[in-house]
């Protein structure tokens, strides 16, 4: 007997061959593959980005101290006590200043968005020169830096990009206080380019702060060197602060909102199962239809494998096409597609879509199961019909 | 003696449940086919001549009794085997040619050589011998719904010798066809049957259509009427 191979490419080659006689039913099965594809996409490519915009901000080589508990910059305090002693921890890099370390404020400001004009929360950052040159991929982009001791601010390029009022030259009120723009920053998308930047200072005196900070972050000049401060720490009873790299603090704070992948699963899985319903209707009406060819292969001899085979890729090519268009959809309107959402601050985070090729790969897992399960039940149809039987029904 | 017997059909029982209800088709039918006949099976509709053409095809088997293919049960084999059997032994002229609309007439006809481990080549070679010998060798790229009935079941017909199987059944061949045409496809079996020797079961209502077969059966309620035609 001839290869099993050949029966089943010849049943294959037929039914792709005979797809414009259902072209409509087989239009419905791959629009249906496509939405459920480019919707999980989309899920996807914001989860992606914005963990992108989090994971790429932090330095490993950057401590982070908080106050003990708090899982946010903006729950932590600091006193300036407790920044003089971290400062003499062993591990912290020193230069001809002294220690490289940078305590910051964190407050949070109203900004309103260039996409609903809406209030939303934007982070003002009072830091100084040595927490600017801390941070990765940093420059400033037009403008200049702001004087220290000035209500002059610097902008990340996401507020500028998402947020009304924050043009170079322009004045913005916070409650009382009215800033001066004077400069535009970037870093390379992460996270820092959705905050404003002022001189620490400054931000203590205008919001009551005193001497306090909220965090401190030290240079180390390599991530081993977090052992001995995080030992210095926990052996100094005055510092009751928690201590880990700038790295892995955006990590866990990208963690936070990894519940929009999970989200978009769910929502894709939902939608599926309605694009199976879809595709089961029209694969089973794709074996009645082709009854009579089927029932006439197996009578020549071709085997029941073959007709289970040749439905099931059918079915496979149909979801894989709507995949395919689903991923091209998903690429031309979310690929590189700004946003802002709430992170873990309660706090605005800018970020840009990202779609990957592990993503487009996702979706074509998931197209690829539709197709599968939706051309299972009818193959098993067309191969378990007795040959007598498909004869009348074709009749 | 035994060895010119194609089909020894021994007590073969057929009966269906329709609900409740059983119907008898064959009740103990006894029946012989040479090799190198040609057979037509005539009778009304219902008196079993179609159950009869599947149960020789191996489409459908008998609920008892024995069905023996040049000497070798054919009624115990498994669906995997049968098919197997079928295109080795068997090829099919239906009344509608049951053509793939999609594929060329010479596709369609080099489909039972798909089953066997002939070559690219040999199978095209195959092919271009079926189609000369229905004088359709220039339509072989054409599609059946570019041909007329009488050509597309030339194309059946192509497709049914292409792998020379012992055995031609045929369903109602020319009962979609108009008497010229009819007699065309009548002329060309009769051509296979005396030239290349195939055996031929033909079942019809056409009593034109009969007399191209060597011999005639009449089917009426599972039982052959006239005893005398029967071997």
């Amino acid at each position: 007997m001839g290869s099993i191979f050949s029966q089943i490419s010849a049943v294959v080659a037929m039914n792709i061959r005979s797809l414009p006689q259902r072209f409509w039913m087989s239009l419905a099965m791959v629009i249906a593959s496509a939405v459920v594809v480019a919707i999980l996409l989309a899920f996807l490519a914001m989860a992606k980005g914005f963990s992108a915009t989090l994971d790429s901000a932090g330095s490993e080589n950057v401590a982070i101290f908080t106050r003990e508990g708090s899982a946010a910059e903006l729950n932590s305090v600091i006193s300036r006590d407790q920044v003089n002693i971290i400062e003499t921890a062993p591990g912290v890099v020193k230069d001809e200043n002294g220690p490289v370390i940078s305590p910051e404020l964190y407050v949070i400001v109203d900004g309103i968005k260039k996409s609903s004009q809406t209030e939303a929360n934007i982070p003002l950052r009072g830091i100084d020169e040595r927490g600017f040159a801390m941070r990765k991929n940093v420059q400033i982009t037009d403008g200049r830096m702001f004087t220290p001791g000035t209500n002059e601010m610097i902008v990340g390029a996401g507020i500028l990009r998402e947020f009304d009022g924050f043009a170079l030259g322009e004045e913005v009120r916070f409650g009382k206080v009215i800033w001066k723009v004077v400069g535009v920053f970037s870093t390379g998308g992460n996270v820092f380019e959705s905050e404003l930047w002022a001189d620490v200072k400054v931000l203590q005196s205008l919001y009551n702060r005193g001497s306090s900070y909220q965090t401190a972050r030290v240079q180390m000049s390599s991530p081993n060197d977090l052992e001995a401060v995080r030992k210095f720490v926990a052996d100094d009873p005055r510092l009751n602060l928690d201590v880990e790299t700038e790295e892995a603090y955006f990590k866990a704070q990208g963690k936070q909102l990894s519940y929009m992948a999970y989200f978009g699963w769910i929502i894709s899985s939902i939608m599926a199962l309605g694009a199976l319903a879809g595709a089961l209707n029209t694969m089973y009406t794709s074996v009645a239809e082709r009854a009579r060819e089927i029932a006439t292969l197996r009578a020549i001899g071709f085997s029941s494998l073959s007709a289970f085979v040749g439905t099931i890729v059918e079915a496979l090519v149909l979801a894989a096409i709507g995949g395919a268009f689903g991923s091209i959809v998903a690429f031309l309107l979310f690929d590189g597609l700004n946003a802002s959402t709430l992170g873990g601050s309660f706090t605005q985070v800018v970020f840009s879509f990202e779609m990957t090729g592990d993503l487009f790969i996702q979706g074509g897992i998931i197209a690829l199961m539709i197709g599968f399960l939706s051309g299972f039940f009818p193959a098993f149809r067309a191969a378990r019909l007795p040959v007598i039987v498909a004869f009348r029904n074709a009749a | 003696m035994t060895d010119n017997i194609l089909f020894d059909l021994k007590g073969v029982h057929k009966s269906f449940t329709r609900g409740k209800e059983t119907i008898k088709i064959f009740d103990g039918l006894d029946m012989q086919i040479k090799k190198g006949d040609f057979l037509a099976i005539m009778g009304p509709s219902g008196s079993g001549k179609t159950t009869l053409l599947n149960m020789l095809g191996g489409v459908d088997q008998p609920t008892s009794g024995e069905v023996l293919f040049d000497g070798s049960r054919v009624d115990t084999l498994s669906e995997g085997q049968l098919s197997k059997w079928r295109a080795n032994n068997i090829g099919f002229i239906f009344q509608f040619y049951n053509l793939m609309p999609m594929l060329s007439a010479a596709r369609n006809v080099e489909l039972p050589l798909l089953l066997t481990n002939l070559s690219k080549k040999d199978r095209k070679n195959s092919v271009e011998t079926a189609l000369k010998l229905v004088e359709l060798a220039d339509r072989a790229s054409h599609l059946p719904k570019e041909m007329s009935g009488g050509q597309q079941q030339r194309v059946a017909i192509a497709r049914a010798i292409v792998s020379d199987p012992k055995l031609l059944l045929c369903d109602e061949p020319t009962g979609d066809l108009d008497r010229h045409t009819a007699d065309e496809i009548l002329e060309m079996l009769q051509l296979l049957n005396e030239k290349f020797g195939k055996t031929i079961v033909m079942v019809t209502h056409d009593p034109s259509a009969a007399k191209y077969a060597k011999r005639t059966l009449h089917l009426d309620k599972g039982e052959f009427v006239e005893k005398d035609l029967a071997a």
